[in-house]
């Protein structure tokens, strides 16, 4: 099988403020042979205006996958807001000639044209799907057996079903397997499918922490060591905003949070360092300490 | 009867002259939408709301309603709308297929025509104009990027950008937007 080739489509959040995802990412996809190509001249996903103006979100969207075909490449984004974001619009442009031509005649402006040829998949996706978990398996060298884990989706990986059409988003099995694939226990735990709030941090500040506190203490129930997440806002309410939870409500979590491809890296064998584990808001030691 | 506390019924009295009969209409041409007069009042989307569930005002079932009955300046002033974290849990458990989600997204975009919209929403707009990307990404940032063994950030074409925000009228809505 030839290696797998995708283009790279970073976004704004990961870049900006979560370079422990990037970093851990492409190192984990260098293990499993997959090239990337840095997709040139991208532009935000659309997905942040997509509130103030419909139209805006799609033509931003259309850019980037027109850029992608230029490429003749097939997208992967590390981010659920942007994965989410390019299939839904993708979907739509491919089925609806009507919405296509309509959004055709704004990329003109920018003597760009929609043809339809590519995909979009987030990381959690290709893995499951494009690698797949044999092959991801293989490159296990050190099972973590030690740890026992809860998952944290990110609501655009899943939802709604009828335009991503990706794992079952009332009972997520994808992340699950993903994690159990590194020795890793994964645990189930109260209202797992829920939103972390982070969409309306700025918005409402207390609301969205209070959601993130009810995931936390619902993890914190079931004894999990560590949360695992495939998405840099859900990584940010529950790391970055951990301490501001702990001091809102009075309480004391500790919990360490990873991206996935920092979990899956430490059963490959790469070094805390190498998967920039210090980078983490929350101490992780602890987790390192069990490997 | 018992010494039980006697309910309050708060009676709100909405006049007529506050409903618009084309609302529904109007609302029913933006994408998303379409469904919103199929939606039958069952509360599923308020039940399921995770919002809902830590707020003691944001009620999606009743936003629904309000805009079925056509109170347009309530609510496309209302900052309820707001809240909407987008989880699309609503979505795939509306047993009308409504998209609730979608129709609060569209009521939105009508809001923000009306000129009203929250400062963060013109922050992000403002970095797309000048960058590109929802966020200005400071340089040192970019410098730490190389120092940690990732490549360069690609450089957004922002002029070919511009022409889309001019193109679909957007940028004239950043212009009169959240004045009020």
């Amino acid at each position: 099988m030839p290696n797998l080739k995708y283009a790279m489509f970073l976004g704004c959040s990961i870049p900006y403020r979560v370079a422990s995802y990037e970093i851990s990412s492409r190192k984990i996809l260098q293990k499993l042979d997959i090239e990337l190509v840095e997709m040139p001249d991208y532009n935000c996903c659309g997905l942040p205006l997509d509130p103030a103006d419909h139209d805006v979100m799609l033509t931003l969207a259309a850019r980037n996958l027109c850029l992608a075909e230029k490429e003749g490449l097939n997208i992967i984004t590390l981010c659920p807001g942007c994965a989410g974001t390019l299939r839904k619009v993708n979907k739509l442009l491919k089925e609806d000639k009507h919405e296509r031509e309509r959004v055709n005649g704004f990329l003109k402006e920018a003597g760009l044209e929609y043809k339809g040829t590519i995909e979009v998949k987030h990381l959690m996706q290709a893995l499951a799907e494009d690698v797949g978990l044999e092959k991801i398996k293989e490159t296990v060298k050190k099972p973590l057996t030690n740890l026992s884990v809860a998952e944290h989706n990110g609501c655009h990986v899943v939802r709604p079903q009828k335009y991503i059409g990706f794992d079952d988003p009332e009972d997520p099995a994808i992340l699950k397997s993903l994690i159990e694939v590194t020795g890793a226990k994964c645990l189930d735990y109260m209202d797992e499918t829920e939103c972390c709030g982070a969409p309306i941090v700025g918005v409402n500040d207390r609301i969205s922490l209070a959601l993130t506190r009810d995931k936390l203490s619902h993890m914190k129930d079931v004894k999990a060591q560590a949360v695992i997440t495939v998405c840099p806002f859900c990584h940010m309410m529950f790391d970055t905003n951990q301490t501001r939870i702990e001091r809102t409500f009075n309480e004391t979590y500790g919990m360490p949070v990873l991206h996935y491809p920092q979990l899956l890296g430490l059963a490959m064998g790469f070094t805390p360092e190498e998967l920039a584990l210090k980078e983490l808001r929350v101490d992780a030691s602890k987790v390192v300490a069990l490997i | 009867m018992t010494d039980e506390k006697k309910e309050t019924v708060q009676k709100t009295v909405t006049k007529i002259s506050e409903i618009n009969l084309q609302f529904k209409n109007e609302v029913k041409k933006i994408p998303g939408g379409e469904r919103m007069m199929l939606c039958f009042q069952c509360g599923t989307c308020t039940a399921d709301c995770p919002i809902a569930r830590f707020s003691d005002t944001y009620r999606p079932r009743q936003i629904l309603r309000m805009a079925q009955l056509g109170l347009k300046d309530k609510v496309l002033s209302s900052d309820q709308l707001w809240l909407c974290a987008a989880c699309y849990t609503c979505v795939d458990h509306c047993p009308q297929d409504v998209e609730i989600s979608s129709v609060i997204r569209a009521l939105k975009n009508m809001a923000v025509r009306e000129g009203y919209m929250p400062s963060v929403f013109k922050e992000l707009a403002g970095a797309i104009v000048e960058t590109g990307l929802a966020y200005k990404i400071p340089e040192l940032r970019l410098k730490r990027r190389l120092e940690s063994g990732l490549p360069p950030l690609p450089k957004v074409d922002v002029e070919s950008v511009a022409r889309l925000f001019n193109r679909t009228n957007f940028a004239k809505l950043l212009e009169k937007g959240g004045d009020k």
